[in-house]
């Protein structure tokens, strides 16, 4: 699938990041906030020129990609019909300045990714831009072959999707560390050493690949004994 | 453009423990008592604005900032007394009101209001509030202290504090107005609120390249000509250590911010800092550390790249020892804050 249009569900701190990094790349990108479009157009015409400031069924219906950057308190406030088909980009993680307390957001017997997929059946969920902070996500894209350049880690359990979204991580600015499993991407939710981490590409894959000697790897293999 | 002539520069302390000179911690009533010593050392250097936290846990040693600023109010002349910020979630703002209208009495008008929602939870479960109405609580009582701030009688009622019927509020104050910001971490909406509520604005910078927050200013500006609101110059708060020496400078900043920033973060899940990180804040990030002379060239970049009217210095992050705050105190006003005046002026001159 060649993807030519972004579509991004939330215009806050992640979304406008990841919309100016699309306008960069060379992507259409369409935006919506929670509700209405005038409450999003000032911020989005002056914040990110050239994204078009929607709401949320016209940014899906008009998108090949669809980032969900919304807090994960909120996604439920999605009707998950209208992601129906589509691929669809998690970036989300539980914060408790957006999301109150956790125990109310999440399921803790699963992964967040999982719940997400769980709630839109019929959309394929791949979870990545999640981990690094949208600062380090704004300054550090850079072109591919750049030595300083920085990796993200991309999952899900769809193969075919799991690429696509990996070539368009690429296109944005970063490399990429690959998994074809969306619980995986516990390995990068808060109290990871992933969260927050800013690494290079083989420094984010040493992690991964030895995610179970990490002291998060160790607390998450004990959980699920 | 910046007008030089009126640039407020500030220093910020959260009310960190001090540190002894063997490592070892004072308590935090010498902690408070040695802020009330910093408020006077910033004053007589000629510091615009000094401005005190509030925490409700063991690693701050300040949790009712205004009673330290009335103390500080006591020893000073000019400076203007700040929190940095009132966590108006979690408080009430008719309290709120009497205590910075007390406070401004004390000190002849120099009472200033930080309002913001903090960055920390425990005032919630400890006042009684749901974390949950983070940004309900704070819009309501943002709505409640905005009617308080006129010292008219209010007529108001929410759902989070008993309703009030044409009730006046004391101690009014001698120049009928507190001067108030809005203190916000940067989301887009936040901006917008401000602009709504018409207060002055501080952008607490706490990471990355000053520069990304321009297209916040940018709206914040387009937003308050479109919904015809008052426009302020934008403060801005950032961390910062100063010393004569450039390697002990960033010694002690990485040992204390860095540790600080750690804490934090695990509260949010939030891996620690690398020192790639850190280094990238402290050359090009939000992080002011080093002599007086690379401090003050990175303050005067920040300024001018973002038109700023007022720049904070947080300081004393971690546990530092009294003489590195103090010192750090004596080279932000006596040798930085001239130094940036003079580097604006030539960047003028320039254009």
């Amino acid at each position: 699938m060649t993807i030519k249009r972004v579509g991004i569900l939330g215009a806050g701190k992640v979304g406008i990041v990841l919309a100016g990094l699309a306008l960069k790349a060379g992507y259409t990108v369409r935006i919506s906030g929670s509700g209405a479009v005038e409450k999003i157009a000032l911020t989005i015409k002056t914040m990110v020129p050239g994204a078009v400031a929607s709401e949320n069924a016209d940014v899906v219906a008009n998108s090949d990609i669809v980032i969900l950057a919304i807090p994960l308190s909120r996604y439920k406030n999605i009707d998950p019909a209208m992601l129906k088909g589509k691929l669809v980009i998690d970036a989300m993680n539980y914060w408790w300045e957006t999301d109150g307390i956790r125990e109310e957001v999440l399921d803790p017997s699963t992964t967040s990714s999982e719940q997400v997929q769980d709630y839109f059946q019929g959309a394929t969920i791949v979870k990545t831009f999640n981990h690094m902070g949208y600062h380090n996500l704004q300054e550090e894209a850079r072109p591919k072959g750049d030595p300083k350049r920085k990796a993200l880690f991309v999952t899900g359990d769809d193969h075919q999707a799991v690429d696509t979204v990996a070539a368009f991580v690429d296109s944005m600015g970063f490399d990429t560390v690959v998994h074809y499993s969306i619980a995986d991407g516990i390995m990068t939710e808060p109290g990871s050493p992933l969260f927050g981490a800013s690494l290079k590409r083989d420094e984010l894959a040493h992690i991964i690949d030895h995610f179970d000697e990490t002291e998060f790897g160790k607390k998450i293999a004990a959980k699920q004994l | 453009m910046v007008d030089i002539d009126h640039l407020e520069f500030g220093l910020e302390t959260f009310g960190d423990i001090v540190a002894n000179e063997d490592g070892s911690l004072q308590t935090a009533a010498q902690s408070i008592r040695q802020i009330v010593k910093e408020g006077q050392l910033a004053d007589e250097l000629g510091v615009t604005v000094f401005g005190v936290g509030e925490h409700h846990r063991p690693d701050y040693s300040v949790s009712s900032p205004e009673t330290v600023l009335a103390s500080i109010a006591a020893v000073t002349k000019n400076v203007k007394l700040a929190t940095a910020v009132t966590v108006l979630s979690s408080d009430d703002p008719v309290r709120v009101y009497e205590r910075f209208a007390t406070l401004d009495a004390l000190s002849n008008g120099r009472a200033q209001v930080m309002l913001g929602r903090g960055s920390f939870t425990e005032s919630f479960p400890l006042f009684g509030y749901d974390l949950t109405d983070y940004d309900d609580l704070f819009n309501e009582k943002l709505g409640l202290y905005d009617l308080l701030r006129t010292e008219k009688p209010v007529t108001w009622s929410g759902k989070f504090r008993a309703s009030l019927k044409d009730q006046e509020v004391y101690p009014k104050t001698e120049h009928g107005e507190l001067e108030t910001y809005i203190g916000i971490g940067g989301s887009p909406e936040s901006v917008i609120r401000a602009v709504k509520v018409g207060y002055k604005v501080i952008i607490a910078i706490i990471g990355g390249q000053a520069s990304r927050f321009k297209p916040y200013i940018d709206l914040y500006h387009a937003a308050a000509q479109q919904l015809d609101r008052p426009e302020f110059p934008i403060a801005v708060h950032s961390h910062g250590f100063i010393a004569d020496d450039e390697d002990e400078a960033l010694e002690v900043a990485f040992k204390n911010i860095k540790a600080n920033f750690d804490r934090i973060g695990l509260t949010r899940g939030w891996a620690p800092m690398s020192r790639e990180q850190f280094d990238g804040e402290t050359k090009v990030g939000s992080f002011y550390v080093g002599t007086p002379e690379r401090v003050a060239q990175r303050i005067a970049r920040t300024i001018d790249e973002l038109g700023l009217g007022r720049f904070d210095l947080v300081y004393g992050a971690g546990n530092q020892t009294a003489a590195q705050r103090e010192h750090m105190i004596e080279l932000y006003g006596g040798k930085v804050v001239p130094r940036v005046k003079e580097i604006l002026a030539e960047t003028a001159a320039v254009k």
